[in-house]
């Protein structure tokens, strides 16, 4: 597996001016992190675990304070790379309306690529691929404000991935959204990744990082938990006392393994617990 | 039902007016402004009322709306027609009672001035009506930015238009729901003296500053993410295209101010 993002011993503080003396709050302590070419990771953590600041180290938004961070080999240090970085590692954010700069869908679709200066004639045809790609090119000439939470999210995926980046950083990006927006979101982004996006997902939602291809999880600062999700959740008790939970399925086959019924412990996804529970009736 | 307010004026359609090129648009209205201050006379003011009702009947837009664009300015019209009619007093007297003299100059003025301001908004508003906002905006940045290699910031100026286009919805519909939550708390808004309420809407103003800063801060980042970084090198998706029509409709504009000039010059009535 190729490397694509590497952080390295990174960690980052706020510095609160207002307080006086002015304080420190260190966020991250000592992160090391490897995200291949093509993964799907979901980041986990309560909030104040570091996620989001880990997120923003991702395309020089934040620079590390000590630690380096590499993105597809350019450092986010170097200033002169600031816009092959961030054009490399798009980002979503949770609120949909606070990412929206045009008063037209499409040409907030064009928003990156103007700034890029990438040509009209090509605008047009990436802003249309892009559109296409999160299924609302019939809504190419209508106005932000009157679309709905998951649909607004859809525009603010299309803005960055018309820039064609190569990994896409969601910072709990349906947080805000109903439940058929979040469906909506968590369709586009498996899509996405099985086209060979690599995408980073910062939730709090187990659903939805059951869905991932790793799960890490984080607290205070620090890498907790990696690894494949069957593995992660499958250690209910430790993520219980950082104060996450597990996705349902997994709560409910722990519950029935310490009432004695032989059940595997990594069962993450609905349709597998109901396939063995249908398995183990079927025996008796 | 708040969501669905139309910002600024613009009545949507499809007619030769609308389709003008933006940039020519505003071209053409300083050149209408032009033609109405350099007319001397009635005959010259009639010649920038035949333009005008051409203008108005290519556009397709209601003449309620057109009248109703020419309402909030009417005070003013009243105002300067009085001071017209009571201190010009040339020509001959017409009404004279104590102080009060009327006279035929007074009245001339008074009626060219009239139909000078409201052939004026009528001019400005038939641009507001066929051009919708963000398509002005575009406009008034294209045309100044040569006015860039003086430091005028261009770019920026119509950044902030269209951000504050962006927001108005936003913001109303979040000023709705901030009502409604002070209302649920037993704010009352709608009783007491003007100060009374005015100090009512304090808890409906901090709230809402409070989330358009954090807004602003939020979109700054996102726009940041996506390599925003000023006009600089910029290119845009929509390009402005001048068609054979926009000469057309510049050179019928031309001919008309010639013709102010020539009735300035030989029938100065």
């Amino acid at each position: 597996m190729e490397k694509f993002i590497e952080i390295k011993d990174v960690s980052f503080s706020y510095i609160n001016d207002y307080d006086d003396p002015p304080t420190k709050n260190t966020v991250l302590k000592g992160v090391t992190l490897d995200i291949n070419k093509g993964e799907f990771v979901a980041v986990l953590g309560h909030n104040g675990s570091g996620k989001s600041t880990l997120a923003k180290l991702l395309n020089s938004i934040n620079l590390p304070e000590s630690g380096d961070v590499f993105v597809d080999g350019m450092n986010t240090r170097d200033e002169d790379k600031l816009y092959d970085i961030r054009r490399t590692v798009g980002m979503v954010f949770q609120n949909p309306d606070n990412q929206i700069v045009a008063t037209v869908v499409e040409e907030d679709v064009a928003f990156a690529l103007e700034n890029i200066g990438v040509e009209p004639s090509e605008i047009r045809k990436r802003v249309d691929w892009a559109l296409k790609k999160v299924g609302m090119y019939e809504y190419r000439e209508h106005a932000p404000h009157k679309l709905s939470g998951g649909q607004k999210q859809r525009i603010a995926i299309a803005g960055v991935l018309a820039m064609q980046p190569k990994c896409i950083v969601m910072d709990e990006p349906t947080a805000m959204l109903d439940p058929i927006g979040r469906r909506e979101i968590m369709q586009t982004i498996t899509e996405l990744n099985s086209e060979g996006v690599t995408v980073v997902l910062i939730t709090h939602y187990m659903e939805e990082a059951a869905r991932a291809g790793r799960v890490v999880v984080m607290d205070d600062g620090k890498i907790l938990l990696d690894g494949a999700p069957k593995k992660v959740f499958s250690q209910a008790e430790l993520l219980k006392s950082v104060g996450l939970d597990v996705p349902d399925v997994t709560d409910l086959t722990h519950g029935l393994i310490r009432a004695g019924i032989d059940l595997p412990d990594d069962i993450i996804s609905e349709d597998e617990c109901v396939e063995r529970l249908y398995q183990l009736l079927k025996k008796e | 039902m708040i969501k669905d307010i139309t910002i600024g004026q613009y009545f949507p359609g499809k007619s030769a007016v609308h389709r003008l090129d933006p940039r020519m648009k505003l071209l053409l209205t300083v050149l209408y402004i032009v033609m109405l201050f350099i007319a001397k006379g009635f005959l010259g003011l009639a010649v920038g009322i035949i333009y005008m009702l051409a203008a108005f009947l290519m556009s397709g837009i209601p003449i309620r709306m057109m009248l109703k664009s020419v309402k909030p300015i009417l005070p003013i019209i009243v105002f300067t027609g009085f001071l017209n009619l009571f201190f010009i007093t040339t020509g001959d007297p017409l009404v004279e009672w104590h102080f009060i003299k009327i006279t035929t100059g007074g009245l001339k003025t008074m009626v060219f001035m009239a139909s000078r301001i409201i052939l004026l908004i009528f001019g400005t508003s038939l641009l507001t009506y066929t051009t919708s906002p963000i398509t002005l905006t575009d406009a008034i940045e294209r045309v100044m930015s040569p006015l860039k290699v003086i430091k005028f910031p261009a770019h920026e100026i119509a950044m902030m238009m269209t951000i504050a286009l962006r927001f108005i919805p936003t913001l109303i519909e979040e000023t709705d729901k901030i009502m409604s939550a002070q209302k649920a708390r037993g704010a009352d808004m709608e009783s007491g003296n003007v100060i009374k309420r005015a100090k009512a809407l304090i808890p409906i103003l901090i709230p809402l500053f409070v989330s358009a800063f954090r807004r602003a801060e939020e979109l700054a980042l996102a726009m940041e993410c996506r390599c925003y970084h000023g006009g600089e090198g910029r290119t845009r998706l929509k390009q402005l295209k001048t068609a054979p029509r926009d000469y057309v409709a510049l050179a019928v504009t031309v001919l008309f101010i010639v013709a102010v000039i020539l009735l300035n010059r030989f029938l100065p009535i």
